[in-house]
């Protein structure tokens, strides 16, 4: 299989072994886990496997399947017209090396990984895809898709950067750009029969995400934020409706544990909030140290946690033109740094603060990411206000700076212990 | 008798406490084996308690502290019990540098820590100097002698010493170029200082306050504002492990 996807099948071995090993050490050794979290575990190990067979299986039916890179792409399209999602993987320091002989070295990790992946020809996802949707958000990324589309179609969505009349109408224009864009691939027009159907599931993929973000904030907690940030992760490359239905499961089960009083890890471990960039499969690295040095992480506010699922949309829209309008306002109220004035993101961190019961927050931004460690100033001067803890962390996927970014999470926490 | 072991990434240090006041010490350059030469260190004061801070703390404490706190409050706490005034720590270190704000009560309510390189750290200096030729115990000196105010402009290690490189190659003496190296590193500290705050006593710890050069920056950087070196500065990490140590073992 791997070979008729023109893959690097030694490489890919390599970096499939390495991911087992790395996931092993950092996720199947926490104790007292979940029983619910052996589904995720295997979404893991069929990342590479039974997942891309779906894939294919579903190509095969001609359904279109879809790479993306933001929370901005409406996925609810994208179903309606029977195809597929899938967030590209963009988390790894392994295919940094590839993207560095031919991308600039100062510029976002996520998007040289992710670059790189395609560019190694060591991510299945990037081999199945029929195009990949990427979109503005910043600099980095809008400049290297005009470079990805030499080796993968490549189509770009604008969003606008402020909330004005004038960007939401753009933006509605591009919505509906991309409904053509992805029915012309799809062979098939959506109606807004479909378009209801695939809002419900969308809706009940996000809502089943709301219930697991809440009932992590009990305090204490029943979950690991390292096993919460997997589901969140893994919510980009599942079929939606199984998910929603396993991610339930895995709630009812945390119920039981809330009511039995079975806490992870231990009772009066530090409470962390994480808000910032997303953290793309398998970036676990400040996960790893905050929960490996006693504390517990209760919230990500990013793209990859609230800031995909904390907003739904009506699903009983009479017609196409209103179910646009409203899937355009719904992808609107996404707080993403690039927008100026952001004020709500401001509020909404300083409120998940509060529903999340955390202690503390650490801002985490990569490396090069301007719009996110400019307005991280914003954030840093709400929580002086608040008298909220607060700590800045920027880094990228490489392990060189574990040891002083070890230091800086335990000094945190033993300043929050005082 | 309680200690407190300073495992950094340069120097082992140790600090043996006992009713009340530090009664011993030792400092090391550390080699191979950090936690061997460290638990070699402090054998011979059968210690009820110990407690590791520095690079090596989690090493130490596998093998033989019975716990650990971070340089950043070790510090914190070293400064709080020699300089009890002082609310701001500026500790530079071997490979990091860092600047701690403290209540009256000596806890740390914020810090700023470098953690992608080596800029403005020991390691720093250490190069520089090596680049110049100097051993490192004249360099600060030299710098402090030299009065032309050039600029470096490069914080990065590799960068600087390219700087310093083509600087020497157009003729420019020595020790006019040490001065500019230190001068960098003093205005480091007063951005880090600027972006956290701090009070009218700043304590400087950490091995690089030995350099009389960066202290002498510091000072003339800051208006209304006293800079007290401890005696030993490199010390004061291991003394705050120290102090901890007798805190928990039951002797504060």
């Amino acid at each position: 299989m791997w070979k008729d996807l023109d893959m690097d099948v030694e490489r890919f071995d390599k970096m499939r072994l390495m991911l087992g090993e790395i996931f092993e050490k950092t996720y199947l050794s926490q104790k007292n886990r979940p029983a619910g979290m052996a589904y995720f575990d295997n979404m893991i190990a069929e990342l590479h496997g039974g997942r891309i067979k779906e894939l294919l299986a579903a190509k095969e039916e001609g359904r279109p399947v879809i790479g993306t890179f933001c929370v901005y792409i409406p996925e609810e399209i994208v179903l309606a017209a029977g195809g597929v999602c899938v967030g590209l993987c963009g988390g790894s320091q392994g295919s940094v090396p590839d993207a560095e002989k031919i991308l600039p070295r100062n510029i976002c990790p996520m998007v040289k990984s992710a670059f790189g992946f395609k560019a190694g020809r060591i991510c299945p996802y990037f081999q199945v895809l029929d195009f990949v949707y990427g979109e503005t958000t910043c600099d980095a990324k809008k400049k290297t898709w005009e470079i990805l589309d030499e080796m993968v179609p490549t189509h770009v969505m604008e969003i606008p950067q402020m909330k004005n009349q004038t960007d939401q109408e753009m933006w509605l224009a591009e919505v509906k750009a991309f409904k053509t864009k992805v029915e012309s691939f799809s062979g098939k027009e959506v109606t807004i029969e479909d378009m209801r159907r695939a809002t419900r599931t969308m809706n009940n993929k996000r809502k089943a995400l709301q219930r697991l973000n809440t009932l992590r904030h009990t305090n204490p907690t029943p979950i690991s934020g390292k096993d919460v940030l997997l589901i969140e992760q893994i919510a980009f490359y599942d079929e939606p409706i199984r998910f929603a239905r396993e991610v339930n499961e895995l709630c009812d089960e945390l119920e039981k544990r809330i009511a039995d009083n079975v806490a992870i890890p231990s009772k009066n471990a530090a409470r962390i909030m994480v808000a910032g960039v997303p953290m793309a499969l398998p970036n676990w690295k400040l996960h790893n140290l905050v929960e490996g040095a006693g504390a517990v992480i209760v919230n990500e506010e990013s793209c990859i946690g609230t800031r995909y699922y904390k907003d739904l949309m009506d699903e009983n829209a009479e017609d196409m033109e209103t179910i646009l309008q409203n899937l355009t306002s719904r992808y609107m109220q996404i707080d993403c740094s690039c927008f100026t004035p952001n004020n709500e993101r401001i509020d909404q961190v300083l409120r998940e603060y509060k529903e999340s019961g955390a202690q503390g927050i650490i801002h985490y931004s990569l490396q090069f990411c301007h719009t996110y460690n400019i307005e991280e100033i914003r954030i840093r001067q709400a929580c002086e206000r608040e008298g909220i803890p607060y700590m800045f962390i920027e880094s990228d996927y490489s392990p060189e700076d574990v040891g002083q970014l070890q230091t800086r999470v335990e000094a945190f926490l033993e300043q929050i212990g005082e | 008798m309680y200690v407190g072991v300073d495992l950094g990434s340069r120097t082992i240090k140790v600090a043996a406490w006992q009713d009340g006041r530090m009664v011993d010490h030792k400092l090391q350059e550390s080699g191979f084996e950090p936690h061997e030469q460290a638990r070699e260190m402090i054998k011979a004061y059968s210690p009820r308690h110990v407690i590791a801070t520095g690079y090596g703390r989690h090493l130490a404490h596998e093998h033989f502290a019975d716990g650990v706190i971070t340089e950043i409050k070790a510090h914190a706490m070293g400064i709080h019990t020699m300089l009890p005034e002082a609310t701001t720590v500026v500790d530079i270190g071997g490979q990091d540098s860092k600047v701690i704000a403290l209540n009256v009560k000596g806890q740390v309510t914020n810090f700023q820590m470098n953690d992608k390189c080596a800029a403005g750290t020991g390691r720093f200096l250490e190069i520089m100097a090596t680049s110049l030729a100097y051993p490192l115990g004249d360099f600060g000196p030299a710098a402090l002698a030299s009065e032309q105010e050039i600029q470096i402009n490069s914080m990065c290690t590799v960068f600087a010493e390219s700087e310093v490189i083509s600087m020497k190659n157009r003729g420019i003496p020595r020790q006019h170029i040490a001065r500019a190296v230190h001068s960098s590193v003093a205005d480091r500290i007063i951005a880090m200082l600027g972006r956290i705050g701090f009070g009218e006593l700043i304590a400087f710890s950490g091995g690089v306050a030995n350099n009389p050069c960066i202290v002498q920056m510091v000072r003339m950087r800051l208006e209304n504002v006293q800079v007290v070196v401890p005696e030993n500065p490199s010390l004061i990490g291991a003394l705050g492990a120290a102090i901890e140590a007798a805190r928990r073992g039951g002797q504060v």
